[in-house]
């Protein structure tokens, strides 16, 4: 599986009330809170994002809440793979859960720059970045986890045992 | 290679001897939580998912905190959906405007939690319970549907840093102070995806609500968990609560910790951790004179009745400065209750407080009392993220009781001493 598109930048401690302000968790609606995703910090991120796209961050992405909005979210509005030197653990345990691939790699964090285009095979864990033309390598994930990311999420893989 | 508190207690629930640091278990549950605005999502991807039953009605709890009462239509809506299923599935432990306290204050009041438990909370400040000598975690609403669904879940055993707790706390300084304290020694992600651990000497002086609130901001240093050990004050605030026998896990002698620190309580000082992260923690010596037009005193960090009495202590025979709106929220209705009996509500009414029914309303932003473009507010809540408790371009400052009250009379940041 691979994932290829232009790069939203952020810095460190990214965090869930930035990602979806808890005004308006007032609905479970993600379509509808992918048009609020990220305002807080950047006014135009619903309005410039594109299908595919790929979110880089820096480190403790997604700390606070556990609200599993902030990852839903991010997918709803198009974003195929966040990229980060750390992911807070509720939402990495969330994001796995619900099929949003996220990737932890401190070389691509530091490296890639806003409108990069970056490809990612997950099979490997490299990140090509088409732009400066250089690649990283992720941290690949355990084959536990790998298990529930191919089930397309945790509910799957709890029925398929 | 011995075992800490959290690994023991993941081993106990993953019929497993022995666990260690980074390995990956399925573990049964002794209870499941979500709230108004985390159970709805969980509710969809169970219908979703096609399951049929819960794996126990008396293991899980749904607390209508967040947004109630109903703030809007749509908010009301989700409270409904809760409601539904909740009645639909016969859960005991259901907990709706009248009878619905802040979760993280309500459940340990109920003695819904007990020493060795393993909990999961669809809510970030699960960790609460971790005071009481569980294991308690935040997830999010897949977590929560797939723990109603089966009683069990996945966790990947985390290695510990561990907190030796000496002294004995100055007057008016409080467990908030610790707390951001070791956070801002720490950092915001000083403690990802492992445990912190408390014990020492200086535990027998932290109340269960002291340590209450410093497992409740465990979350804030990153922390899978916090947990206390459990002793004399652990066994004295279950009693009469309930009548569930529990085991009490101690670390071993050789447990492994990837860090350890020694907190002395006795040093600890007034602490206000400034915009925007919980780790931006300063002592009065480096605070300068900052005018503030809000005081909330409640959430599930520091709505306990010792933090109104904490408050009133302050408060009492005073007004609340004609700059600032003061809000006081008992984190549940019995706390309100007493609250009422001891006087402290008079003394907050007397002082111009507005007293709220148990609410985390204004904490997440969500209502009764959000902050304009630029102004500024000290809370006794957990985070000051950007845009947290209103307008991005308001701040928050996080702060004990006793601060948070002097504050409010002082009409800008202040500690204790200066109002006394």
């Amino acid at each position: 599986m691979k994932a290829c598109g232009k790069v939203h930048k952020y810095g460190d401690n990214v965090d869930t009330d930035v990602i979806i302000p808890a005004r308006y968790l007032n609905t479970a609606n993600m379509e509808e809170l992918a048009q609020h995703c990220m305002e807080d910090i950047d006014i135009d991120f619903a309005k410039n994002v594109k299908k595919g796209d790929i979110m880089v961050a820096k480190a403790n992405f997604g700390c606070g809440s556990s609200r599993e909005h902030a990852p839903a979210s991010i997918k709803a509005s198009g974003i195929s793979c966040v990229i980060a030197k750390s992911f807070a653990r509720i939402f990495y345990r969330n994001a796995i859960n619900i099929g949003l691939p996220i990737i932890e790699c401190e070389d691509a964090a530091e490296k890639i720059e806003a409108g990069d285009e970056v490809e990612i095979d997950f099979d490997t864990g490299v990140i090509t970045n088409k732009t400066k033309g250089e690649s990283y390598q992720g941290q690949s994930f355990p084959e536990f986890l790998i298990k529930i990311i191919n089930a397309n999420g945790l509910l799957n893989s709890l029925k398929e045992n | 290679m011995g075992m800490t508190m959290t690994q023991k207690i993941l081993a106990a629930h993953a019929g497993l001897e022995k666990v260690k640091a980074g390995q990956l278990i399925m573990a049964d549950l002794d209870l499941v939580l979500g709230n108004d605005v985390t159970t709805p999502v969980a509710i969809n991807e169970f219908n979703k998912a096609g399951f049929t039953d819960i794996f126990n009605k008396d293991k899980i709890t749904m607390v209508m905190d967040h947004f109630t009462p109903n703030k809007d239509i749509k908010a009301a809506t989700q409270c409904k959906q809760c409601r539904e299923f909740a009645c639909k599935y016969d859960i005991t432990h259901y907990y709706d405007v009248g009878d619905v306290g802040i979760e993280h204050a309500l459940l340990p009041e109920k003695g819904l939690v007990v020493p060795g438990d393993a909990v999961i909370g669809a809510d970030s400040h699960t960790c609460t319970y971790g005071a009481l000598g569980a294991f308690s975690t935040g997830v999010g609403s897949t977590d929560m549907c797939a723990g109603m669904a089966a009683g069990k879940t996945w966790f990947k055993v985390p290695s510990a840093i561990k907190f030796n707790i000496v002294g004995k706390l100055p007057k008016y300084s409080a467990a908030k102070d610790v707390i951001l304290h070791i956070i801002g020694m720490i950092g915001v992600d000083g403690a990802l995806y492992r445990s912190m651990e408390f014990s020492g000497e200086g535990l027998k002086n932290l109340t269960m609500e002291d340590r209450l609130c410093m497992a409740n901001m465990a979350i804030e240093a990153g922390a899978k968990n916090g947990i206390f050990a459990v002793d004399e004050v652990t066994k004295e605030y279950l009693k009469g609560r309930t009548d569930r026998e529990y085991k009490v896990f101690e670390a071993d002698a050789d447990a492994e910790y990837d860090e350890e620190y020694t907190i002395d309580l006795s040093e600890i000082k007034p602490t206000v951790a400034f915009p925007h992260l919980p780790e931006n923690a300063r002592t009065f010596d480096n605070i300068p004179e900052i005018k503030i037009d809000q005081v909330v005193i409640g959430s599930c960090t520091n709505g306990r009745i010792e933090d109104l009495r904490a408050a009133a202590e302050i408060l009492k025979g005073k007004k609340v400065a004609s700059n600032v709106r003061c809000i006081v929220i008992p984190a549940t209705q019995n706390i309100y209750l007493t609250a009422m009996k001891e006087g402290l509500l008079e003394i907050f009414i007397n002082s111009g407080c507005a007293v709220s029914t148990p609410t985390c309303g204004p904490c997440l932003g969500g209502h009764m009392g959000i902050l304009a473009a630029g102004e500024k507010a000290v809370a006794t809540t957990n985070r000051n993220f950007v845009g947290r408790m209103g307008h991005t371009e308001s701040e928050v400052y996080l702060a004990s009781p006793y601060v948070a009250a002097a504050s409010a009379v002082a009409g800008k940041i202040a500690q204790p001493s200066d109002v006394m």
